[in-house]
């Protein structure tokens, strides 16, 4: 059966081989990472891989001696209100940009897309002074407010809102339909995959913001996971490489866990924003 | 260059065959086409000769050798596909010489060739244009092109029309029909437009639920249907298909009603059948006894579809050239001629009668691919 | 209305007829309040996203221009204008050059090697083996990464101590490298890291631009017997190339904004080997407290990233190739 027209074995062995290599150079890190952190740090630091004390204790130790789990709290707390509002924002400013008639829009749509040029990188010292004049150092809304809205979504939610079909506004203009109604019953149910797309993107970014946090954030109780793991890292002077490398695994095990649920959706999704 | 191809069977999962026992041998110089409604398998045939999908049983064979395990190139064949398969970044010249250039050939031999083809397609004004500033015509006349230049003795097309509108779609028709005679290749078109099949081949194959169905000219496929499934596919409107049960005691009348009513010559044994009539070959008039209510009616201009109930609840279409002589739910009079087929309860074609000039019984076997 | 319609006498329809230009009036102001009530809803739809962005983008923008031409005090308000004093001086400080110049290395190094990279990853998934998608999960697998925990990972993996690597060169009897403490080293060792986390997201969408090649072109190839490798090169490439085009810009401007790996990695050492542009602001305007000196390298740093922005919005203009 299937004999024919399928490539020599010798190209078959070749193939597989070079994805066996391949996943096993993405795969390493994560191996290691899991691996040594059932291990007891003692034999770590004899550069040992094998152990006979192979155990959870390490996450035992992460969770009750550390503020991990806070950590984690936190970064769920900012990345989730940081996602909800960007949503909003950005919908809503791309509504503003797609179906409302004012003048100057095309500037106005010109001068958002500008902003896509600045990094927010080059601009921490003002927004640093802004923060700390508004008192709103060290508290979850410092790592929220800033990123409320953003260019990269009003630009694409605007490409997404274009592709709705001309005579959805113009029945729903027929029908009297304000524009509250048709954002809300229209045009965000018929972008849903974009929305989805955008959630996702926003959620991650939030989440692995690092610099931002680490200017304007000092205790453990707003201090979000990125951060939060850079503390661990640098207070753990006697090197508990165990015990670090299993708050790493609590970190990254339930965003793989949505990566993998999410995928198939942000993929379609990425794909679309990046060829339109 | 004929291509034979005996018991070609596919399956993916060696339990359900998305084709079965496939044979045919195709003449040099014919112009074969493989036609049946979506889902067949008829793309998945034509993959198969291609050589871009594998042949789980049966052998190929081209001009005379094997070719069931070589490789698309070395088959010696080309293809042109549904939505052209040109390449976007390529001006016209640079996708019909794309092939050649791939192998290696001298410039001054691809140069030739693709000037060929493309005065043969009437496009030599156009090489330099990219495929989007081209008409869907035009895109489908580049990829005849690149079938041409490619200089083989065969050539298979999937569907080559079908992205095309109406008046396009006939003007090509023609267009490919000369371009083969032409070039005296042997070509292998599917297609899943029954009109198409029968204006263009010389040959017909109907594939159905993984199975050929029927092998033959347009013309015996029209007059002698190895099946129902068959007799209703080509031809439009399609044939009325009415079910009877026959037993003897009904003395070899096969009636509906009083004026649809058909006498066998022959005995047949008892059961279920069905009467398969196309609507041309029905007469309605207006009369005070009648038999059947006007449901619908479309006006075509040199004739008109009537759609109609008989007393007995049976829908039948009707074609009729007396214009404006009907409107809706016209009480009428429908009968039958002497042109009507029989189908046993399997469908298989059992017996035919064509008004005065011949009637018999159907000489197909048991097995519909061996029919003609 | 309804009993002047009903009446018959064309003198009152004619009538009736002159009293619609009032009605033309109304539907002129009529217009007029629907352009005023668009602008209201105009107002309230952007809003919010004008207020955060001015407060958070504009604002700063200007501000950042504003302090790279003055001394600061620690605080970070503006003492003593000095023009282009601060632009001069970083422009003559071999430091920064040097730094311009590890930014540059790294920026390079890191989008060949994820481009590269990322295509393998992706042509490679789309061959038809059994089990394929299993590989397919796990090259997207470093998008769920974040930069913290990469770094976790990859100091134990360059770790002199306790470090596969140097645990795999005494194997093969090669001599131990320390990988975060010599200059050319530890700029690879960054390097790797982050080309290792970029590969998921480059992956993801070179996979779905590849998936999205119509399968016909390589259908027809095929046929005229066209080489696996010359497909690649002359179907799958050129097809592919908005996407490319996308992905490579994306990647450089993300290369040129890297911090984290960096501060977690090699905090810019060793001998500021790998002191990156964002690093080096981070260190001046927060650990020396010279705000203005700090904004000057902003104010290069966004100008080398909008220039990259500025052609990438062109070239998308433009659709790439074809």
């Amino acid at each position: 059966m299937n004999k024919n027209i399928t490539p020599p074995i010798t190209q078959r062995i070749g193939q597989i081989f070079l994805l066996l290599l391949l996943a096993f150079f993405i795969l390493i890190p994560f191996l290691l990472g899991f691996w040594t952190s059932l291990l007891p740090t003692a034999d770590i630091s004899k550069g040992a891989l094998w152990s006979s004390h192979i155990s959870l204790s390490n996450y035992y130790t992460a969770i009750t001696q550390t503020p991990i789990i806070r950590y984690l709290f936190n970064s769920l707390v900012i990345s989730f209100f940081t996602m909800a509002v960007q949503l909003l924002f950005c919908s809503m400013s791309a509504y503003a940009f797609v179906f409302i008639e004012f003048k100057g829009r095309d500037t106005l749509f010109y001068i958002f897309l500008a902003t896509m040029m600045l990094p927010f990188e080059a601009e921490v010292i003002p927004n640093f002074v802004t923060v700390r004049n508004m008192g709103l150092l060290n508290h979850y809304a410092v790592m929220i407010i800033p990123f409320l809205t953003s260019a990269f979504g009003t630009f694409m939610l605007r490409q997404a809102f274009m592709q709705i079909p001309k005579e959805l506004r113009e029945a729903s203009e027929i029908e009297g339909l304000s524009h509250w109604r048709f954002y809300a019953k229209v045009v965000l149910p018929y972008s849903r995959i974009s929305l989805f797309t955008l959630a996702a993107y926003s959620f991650l970014a939030s989440w692995n913001q690092y610099l931002w946090p680490m200017l304007t954030t000092f205790s453990d109780s707003f201090r979000p996971v990125q951060d939060g793991l850079r503390q661990l890292q640098s207070q753990e002077t006697f090197n508990n490489w165990g015990m670090i490398q299993a708050s790493a695994a609590i970190v990254v095990i339930p965003t793989l866990i949505v990566l993998f649920i999410g995928q198939h959706y942000f993929k379609s999704g990425l794909n679309e924003g990046a060829v339109k | 260059m004929g291509i034979e191809l005996s018991n070609i069977s596919k399956s993916y999962d060696n339990q359900n065959w998305t084709l079965k026992d496939v044979s045919v041998q195709i003449r040099s110089g014919e112009f074969f086409t493989i036609v049946g409604p979506s889902g067949c398998g008829k793309s998945t045939l034509l993959r198969m000769i291609a050589g871009l999908i594998s042949i789980s049983n049966g052998t190929l064979k081209i001009d005379g050798r094997d070719v069931t395990n070589l490789q698309p190139q070395e088959r010696a064949l080309t293809m042109v596909f549904q939505n052209y398969a040109l390449f976007p970044f390529l001006d016209v010249k640079a996708n019909v010489s794309f092939g050649l250039k791939a192998r290696k050939m001298q410039s001054a031999q691809i140069n030739e060739r693709v000037a060929n083809a493309l005065e043969l397609v009437g496009l030599s004004e156009l090489k330099d244009r990219k495929p989007r500033e081209l008409s869907g015509g035009q895109r489908q006349r580049v990829a005849l092109a690149r079938a041409i230049a490619s200089d083989t003795k065969v050539c298979l097309m999937d569907e080559p029309l079908s992205n095309l509108d109406a008046q396009l779609r006939s003007k090509m028709r023609s267009e490919i029909r000369e371009l083969q005679q032409k070039l005296g290749i042997t070509l292998i078109y599917v297609t899943h437009d029954q009109v198409e099949a029968m204006t263009m081949a010389d040959r017909i194959m109907v594939l159905h639920a993984h199975t050929v169905q029927q092998i033959g000219t347009p013309s015996e496929i029209y007059q002698h249907p190895a099946n129902a499934f068959v007799a209703q596919f080509f031809g439009t409107p399609r044939m009325n298909l009415l079910s009877v049960h026959y037993a003897s005691k009904n003395q070899r009348h096969l009636k509906f009603d009083s004026y649809i009513d058909y006498l066998l010559p022959r005995d047949i044994e008892d059961g279920d059948y069905f009467v398969g009539i196309r609507p041309g070959e029905l007469e309605i008039h207006t009369a005070d006894k009648a038999n059947a209510v006007i449901k619908n009616i479309e006006y075509l201009g040199t004739q008109s579809i009537i759609h109609a109930v008989l007393d007995n609840d049976m829908e039948i279409r009707i074609t009729t050239s007396k214009n404006n002589t009907f409107c809706l739910n016209d009480h009428v009079q429908i009968r039958a001629t002497n042109t009507y087929f029989v189908f046993d309860s399997t469908g298989k074609a059992i017996f035919f009668n064509k008004g005065d000039v011949q009637n018999g019984y159907t000489d197909h076997k048991q097995e519909p691919a061996n029919a003609l | 209305m309804d009993t002047q319609i009903t009446n018959k006498n064309p003198q009152m329809r004619y009538k009736q007829r002159k009293e619609e230009k009032p009605l033309m009036a109304t539907g002129l102001s009529y217009n007029k309040s629907k352009a005023l009530r668009d602008r209201l809803y105009a107002l309230i739809f952007l809003g919010p996203s004008l207020l955060v962005l001015i407060v958070f983008v504009f604002f700063p923008m200007f501000r950042t221009l504003y302090l790279s031409f003055f001394l600061t005090n620690n605080l970070g308000k503006p003492t003593v204008f000095i023009g282009f004093a601060n632009y001069i001086s970083l422009l003559s400080s071999s430091a920064y050059l040097h730094s311009l110049q590890a930014t540059f290395i790294y920026v390079i190094a890191v989008s060949c090697l994820t481009l590269t990279l990322g295509l393998l990853l992706a042509q490679t998934a789309s061959q038809k083996v059994r089990g394929i998608s299993f590989f397919r999960t796990i090259f997207s697998g470093t998008m769920g990464v974040s930069v913290s925990v990469a770094a976790i990972f990859w100091l134990f993996i360059f770790n002199p101590s306790v470090g596969m690597l140097d645990q795999l060169a005494n194997l093969l009897h090669l001599p131990a490298i320390n990988w975060l403490t010599q200059p050319g080293w530890a700029m690879t060792a960054v390097v790797i890291s982050t080309v290792w986390m970029n590969l998921g997201f480059t992956f993801l969408i070179f996979f779905g631009a590849i998936q999205s090649v119509p399968s016909t072109l390589y259908e027809a190839a095929q046929i005229e017997g066209v080489s696996k490798i010359y497909q690649f090169f002359h179907i799958t490439l050129p097809m592919i190339s908005p996407t490319l085009f996308f992905v490579s810009i994306i990647t450089l401007i993300e290369s040129f904004k890297s911090f984290g790996l960096i501060d977690l990695m090699t905090a810019g050492g060793p001998d500021n080997a790998t002191n990156l542009l964002v690093y080096r602001i981070y260190q001046d305007a927060f650990l020396s407290g010279n705000y203005g000196l700090a904004s000057t390298e902003s104010v290069i740093l966004a100008l080398i990233i909008a220039f990259f922005t500025f052609i990438q919005f062109k070239v998308l203009e433009k659709r790439v190739n074809y």
